[in-house]
């Protein structure tokens, strides 16, 4: 479970998030869309306690981040816009340091790695450098990598960023699986077509600023519209902006 | 916290060694110039040092027929009359050592021997190039000879005349040289230190940036900072593995030094300077604190640039700065002292030079220069630290 009250960041005189509240429970997939520079990132970014909130306070798996934020930090998975791999490490290398980081013990890490290789189809690449990947070698690659440790929630900055349709697909199919063991999944996005296939709750997130939140039955009764796009643009505020 | 350290150093050194740039500045641009740049200077100055003072040296003397007697004196200086010089007035003196042909022309004028015997006041004119320091000593030479000579003919007239000849020399100026062929050489032995913490900084330069700037830009920080692992311990890992690059290239340089130095003609001078297996390794020893200082120091510089290339070139100037102390010991010609130990790469060559002098090294100088070294680079570790726990750190 993700709690999030009354968040507020400052960057210098620019206004990043003010305001901020929403939930994400736990065994679902909440998504949290907005488009470009709306502050899912710097949401998120303060979630797995790399930026510090200005104002308000979160809390994950009931451990407040401020208070805590290496506890909170082992429970979380992340994957950061931009997978963010080291182009000369192999995926299995990539991987296997994140586990080691997470304090996973060797034998372990090992069998996991395996497994996820295996799931995610990364075969072909496991003994590779990253610094050839294509970009959906390296989202996978990443994915494996935020969830080497097991963690009970997981934070993914536009996972699907670059990703063709049969490897949305498939990473669509492994997150739904990932959220029935239980998982907190917390997905940004600013695509509607994906998080509409995907997503159980919804936070629409424009300006820094909630706009709309609920499941996507209610925000189609709230709005009086059955499309999502449609009501994503009604909620941030119209196309004129 | 330790384990994530030693995760960290490990994965930096295994990330590293795949990196062209790293092992190219690491193993090979320190640890190989340096030596041979070394030897070729070394070479040169030895044999400027040693060698023109005795030589044999040929100078064309044009007019040599009308100064025979001068001739035959410079000659007995060592001072030979070159012969077919092809040179045949001033003008052609003076275009054959503007082009560096020869160094040196003496020019004779063809009414020499009756100004000579008129005692009007012969002409001798020397044609050579101030600015050409090589030929300073030789051109030296010559015209102490001619005026030796220009003595030796006043006297006699003196003489011929009834007078005492030192009525016109009323000072007499002797000259006394104290430097030794050994101090002269520990001079450029000196630089030997300045290659050792050159290569050792060079080693880790690039690992400096890479672990941090480089990490930033190519955002593997993010994910990084978002394990459960605290920020010191990412940093010390970091520079950990830093050093450990350093101290490979000063490993390797140290072993470059002393294959090289057997060829290196140290013997010509004298000099009793040993470099061997046990000097290196004790050389090794002395510079060991300095690899974490030199570690923090570049860490510190990159944590606080934006980017890598902005890191990489802040860095090019910070590798200066321990050598700034070298300089000014060599200018100032500083003598070890426990007060000195307390400046860190000063201390280190102070202690090499010593060490290559086959001087005992004090207990009491070594164990401050490690002390003040180590806690400089605590300091500077802290700093590190504390910029690295900076939310700007993710720029």
């Amino acid at each position: 479970m993700i709690e999030v009250n009354s968040l507020s960041k400052v960057f210098g005189d620019v206004s990043a998030l003010s305001d901020v509240s929403f939930r994400a429970r736990d065994g679902v997939i909440t998504g949290l869309l907005g488009p470009n520079g709306a502050g899912k990132s710097t949401c998120l970014r303060i979630l797995s306690s790399v930026l510090r909130p200005s104002h308000g306070a979160a809390s994950v798996g009931g451990i407040d981040i401020s208070d805590d934020p290496l506890a909170v930090r082992r429970i979380i998975g992340t994957l950061p816009h931009g997978a963010g791999l080291y182009p000369h490490l192999t995926a299995v290398e990539n991987i296997r340091y994140f586990g080691l980081l997470c304090g996973v013990d060797r034998a372990t890490l090992s069998k996991r790695i395996d497994r996820l290789v295996q799931q995610l189809d990364l075969g072909d690449v496991a003994n590779r450098k990253a610094g050839g990947f294509s970009q959906g070698e390296r989202t996978k690659v990443a994915l494996a990598r935020a969830i080497v440790h097991e963690p009970p929630h997981l934070l993914l900055d536009e996972p699907t960023n670059g990703l063709d349709v049969m490897a949305v697909r498939q990473l669509r199919k492994w997150l739904q699986e990932l959220a029935r063991e239980g998982r907190c999944i917390l997905i940004s996005s600013h695509v509607m077509q994906e998080i509409s296939a995907l997503a159980d709750d919804l936070v629409i997130i424009a300006h820094g600023r909630i706009a709309a939140k609920g499941t996507p039955e209610e925000l189609a009764d709230r709005f009086g519209k059955l499309d999502l796009e449609e009501i994503f643009v009604s909620a941030v505020g119209g196309e004129s902006s | 916290m330790m384990s994530a350290i030693v995760t960290v150093c490990r994965k930096e050194i295994l990330d590293n060694s795949r990196d062209r740039r790293t092992l190219l500045t690491a193993t090979l641009l320190g640890p190989l110039l340096g030596p041979i740049f070394f030897v070729f200077i070394f070479n040169v100055s030895i044999s400027r040092a040693t060698s023109s003072a005795e030589e044999q040296i040929d100078v064309p003397i044009i007019g040599a027929e009308y100064a025979g007697n001068l001739v035959a004196f410079l000659a007995s200086r060592g001072i030979a009359a070159s012969e077919g010089h092809g040179l045949a007035n001033i003008d052609e003196a003076i275009s054959a050592v503007r082009n560096g042909d020869r160094e040196v022309v003496v020019f004779v004028d063809d009414s020499f021997g009756e100004d000579l015997a008129s005692e009007a006041g012969a002409h001798v004119t020397l044609i050579y190039d101030e600015s050409d320091t090589a030929s300073g000593r030789r051109v030296g030479r010559v015209r102490g000879s001619v005026g030796a000579y220009s003595q030796q003919i006043g006297s006699l007239r003196l003489l011929a005349r009834g007078l005492d000849p030192s009525v016109v020399r009323p000072l007499i100026i002797d000259n006394f040289d104290v430097s030794t062929a050994e101090e002269r050489s520990s001079l450029i032995l000196g630089m030997l230190t300045y290659f050792l913490l050159f290569a050792t900084l060079m080693g880790g330069l690039h690992l400096a940036t890479d672990t941090t700037a480089g990490e930033r830009e190519r955002k593997s920080l993010e994910p990084l900072l978002a394990t459960p692992v605290s920020r010191s311990s990412l940093i010390l890992g970091k520079m950990g593995a830093t050093t450990a690059y350093m101290l490979l290239s000063l490993a390797l340089t140290l072993a470059c030094f002393a294959i090289a130095v057997p060829y290196m003609s140290i013997d010509d001078l004298g000099m009793s300077a040993s470099f061997g297996p046990v000097t290196a390794m004790t050389a090794f020893l002395v510079l060991l604190p300095f690899a974490p200082l030199g570690a923090a120091l570049m860490t510190v510089v990159a944590c606080f640039t934006k980017s890598y290339k902005e890191a990489q070139s802040y860095l090019g100037f910070v590798i200066l700065v321990p050598t700034l102390p070298l300089i000014l010991a060599s200018i100032l010609n500083v003598r070890p002292s426990l007060a000195l130990m307390a400046v860190p790469s000063l201390s280190q060559h102070l202690l090499i030079t010593n060490l290559i002098r086959a001087e005992p090294l004090e207990a009491s100088m070594l164990a401050v220069s490690v002390a003040t070294t180590l806690l400089l680079g605590v300091l500077l570790a802290y700093a590190a630290v504390r910029l690295y726990e900076r939310e700007r750190i993710l720029g």
